[in-house]
């Protein structure tokens, strides 16, 4: 494990409640970032990867079921914390996040500075107007003109807004962002420029991100790494670098080959079938009704298999 | 429905004549097409317009797939609803099969819509929640007068087998909550193509969709189009999924058409300057993207109510020439056959 570690989580489990069954949304996750490193979480809907991200921040429903693991952040154990002690010690502290959609993030009625200025008041005790001068700050980095400090939610662009959630997410100078689809909604234009500034903040601020996405090719943007998710569960961890020519795990295999490209003259392909139900998941591997690679073993529930470099929960590398 | 072949078939023909050289057979054409929406203030005074389609001109022929491309606001969905008969043009003409739709009466347009299938964006929203299938494929065709029951119930199985939605009997009493999202989006097309229209226009089928179905969405579409011969308009701000589509691709901005041409052309040769953005800004998976910084150019598109005078991308374009890109309007240049650029860098 490298020194410089930053966030590690061991087996972090999250199950939801509801009136069907047991939602097992995150179900033994573990994978660890370095400092100033940036991982991707890609997978299907409904993989848990949002789940994932609120489980980090403890940012729960009310009808959480379960909630366990080992979170540690820079070495401190931050599950050991109360929820007061994660509020002022961790949460927009250390870690910040971009939620997926920007228009929900930002609150109608109140001037986008205002909401900007806010979190370095509540965990920094910063006065209003210093704050504000931080805002104006954060609005630079992030390519908001100045006299947007003064504007409302309404008056500004998609793009403009998403950027506004960025500067509220990096006012604090939290060691790590999370990010959940910062740029879905966006135009491939405003898109491409949103990611041109984070490769700019992480390279002179230092941060470290996870991005969270269902879209393969924007996720290549920004990614050190790359962590697959399938039916609540890590099937794959492995460097960017490697992962987008060779991925390992054959549900990778499959995703990457659906990716529609511009460039080269590959036919996409689909994956046949669906994810199957979180509320009773099949046992054994969970992709195995949709793999083209299964075999008799896949009916025992595979094993991480770690090098150094990558971790695959698959039989094929066992 | 005999019967109202034959009206338009009166209508239609006159105008045909005169029109049936000039258009090369084409299925329908676009002719300087605006649209605009008039701003009002406080409820009555007039405080300009809305220039959400402002001169544009193509053609589809039939059974050709042809892509819009475009970021949101670039007037792309108004040209779509006007294609289907939704908004009325504040100028220029629709041609369908010969026959200008301003033209048409009430019930020819019954009968044109008939002609037009729609695939909508969201499939969730385009079905209603309180319908069964059934009941959903067969809405289309009793308001279009297919009385026969037998005959309905023929034709939506014949719709669903080629959406490959088999077992048939098994989705036709389930509702559209029932069923998954790529379920409902071949639900969307089943009931696109039941009244056997000439032409689909999809407005960005398979955006809401998963990147695995997204494909197959994507083919089962491709198949449709070829099997029946069908002229298709997609329409999409995502050109990694065009190539595998359409034949031709059409690049707005603004409210026109910067570049037309056929798709393999725009992708290895794009001309126009905004067309080398969307490239540029569109990425493929490959760790080399986080190594280096898009060339993309800054700003957003301009407000479609007081539009950048000349060309309407110069405000944000690295190639601009001071005293003739931001005073005058470029006409359309065609700097290799059949490939069109609204720049006057091919003057």
């Amino acid at each position: 494990m490298p020194e410089s570690t930053l966030l590690q989580v061991e087996n972090l489990v999250l199950h939801f409640r509801t009136v069907k069954g047991v939602v097992q949304a995150v179900d033994g996750v573990d994978f660890d970032l370095a400092h100033n490193q940036a991982a991707v979480v890609i997978g299907e809907s409904g993989c848990g990867k949002t789940s994932l991200a609120r489980a980090i921040l403890r940012l729960l429903p009310r009808n959480v079921q379960a909630y366990s693991g080992r979170i540690r952040l820079n070495g401190l154990d931050v599950m050991a914390l109360g929820d007061e002690e994660f509020r002022r010690q961790v949460r927009w502290v250390k870690i910040s996040m971009v939620p997926q959609s920007a228009m929900n993030a930002l609150n109608p009625v109140i001037r986008v500075g205002d909401q900007v200025a806010e979190p370095s008041m509540v965990h920094h005790g910063l006065k209003k107007a210093d704050a504000l001068e931080q805002a104006r700050k954060m609005f630079e980095h992030v390519g908001v003109p100045e006299d947007f400090l003064s504007r409302y939610p309404f008056e500004l662009s998609g793009g403009m807004r998403q950027r506004v959630a960025i500067a509220m997410a990096l006012v604090t100078a939290p060691d790590l962002i999370l990010l959940d689809e910062p740029t879905s909604a966006l135009d491939v234009l405003t898109q491409a420029n949103i990611m041109n500034m984070l490769k700019r903040i992480k390279q002179e601020m230092g941060t470290s991100f996870i991005l969270i996405t269902h879209d393969v090719a924007t996720s290549s943007e920004l990614a050190d790494r790359v962590v697959v998710m399938y039916a609540g569960q890590i099937v794959e961890t492995r460097e960017a670098r490697r992962f987008f020519n060779e991925p390992l795990h054959p549900y990778s295999k499959k995703l990457m080959a659906s990716v529609p490209r511009l460039r080269g003259d590959v036919e996409p392909e689909f994956i046949t079938g669906q994810p199957p139900s979180l509320i009773r998941p099949p046992s054994g591997c969970r992709f195995a009704e949709r793999c083209p690679e299964r075999f008799e073993r896949c009916a025992e529930e595979p094993p991480m298999v770690r090098s150094h470099v990558h971790a695959v929960k698959c039989w094929l590398y066992a | 429905m005999l019967e109202r072949e034959g009206e338009l078939g009166n209508e239609g023909g006159r105008v045909a004549d005169t029109l049936a050289e000039r258009q090369n057979g084409a299925l329908a054409s676009i002719r300087n097409l605006r649209v605009w929406f008039e701003l009002r203030r406080f409820g009555f005074g007039h405080a300009g317009y809305v220039r959400a389609v402002d001169g544009v001109s193509f053609d589809l022929g039939y059974g050709e797939a042809v892509a819009v491309v475009g970021e949101s606001g670039c007037g792309k969905s108004t040209l779509m609803r006007t294609l289907l008969g939704l908004h009325r043009p504040t100028g220029g003409q629709v041609i369908f099969e010969g026959a200008d739709l301003s033209t048409k009466s009430k019930a020819a347009m019954k009968w044109y819509r008939s002609q037009v299938g729609y695939i909508q964006q969201d499939p969730y929203g385009a079905l209603p929640p309180f319908m069964t299938v059934e009941r959903i494929l067969s809405e289309p065709m009793l308001i279009n007068g297919i009385k026969d029951a037998a005959e309905r119930r023929e034709r939506m199985h014949r719709a669903l087998e080629e959406v490959k939605m088999t077992p048939v009997e098994e989705f036709l009493p389930k509702f559209p909550h029932m069923i998954s999202g790529g379920q409902q989006q071949r639900v969307v097309i089943a009931r696109s193509i039941i009244l056997g229209p000439k032409m689909l226009v999809a407005d960005e089928p398979v955006s809401m969709l998963d990147a695995s179905v997204r494909v197959e969405i994507l083919k089962l579409l491709r198949g449709l189009q070829e099997s029946h011969g069908l002229a298709v308009i997609y329409i999409t701000h995502d050109l990694s999924t065009v190539r595998y589509f359409s034949e031709r691709i059409l690049v707005m901005y603004a409210g026109q058409m910067v570049e037309k041409a056929p798709i393999g052309d725009l992708l290895r040769d794009p001309r126009h300057p905004y067309t080398h953005a969307l490239l540029e800004a569109t990425s493929d998976p490959d760790a080399e993207n986080a190594t280096r910084f898009k060339d993309v150019p800054p700003g957003e598109p301009p407000s479609l109510v007081r539009p950048p005078t000349g060309c309407r991308f110069h405000p944000r374009c690295s190639r601009i020439m001071s005293g003739l890109c931001d005073k005058e309007e470029p006409p359309d240049f065609e700097p290799a056959p059949g490939h069109y650029a609204k720049c006057w860098l091919y003057r």
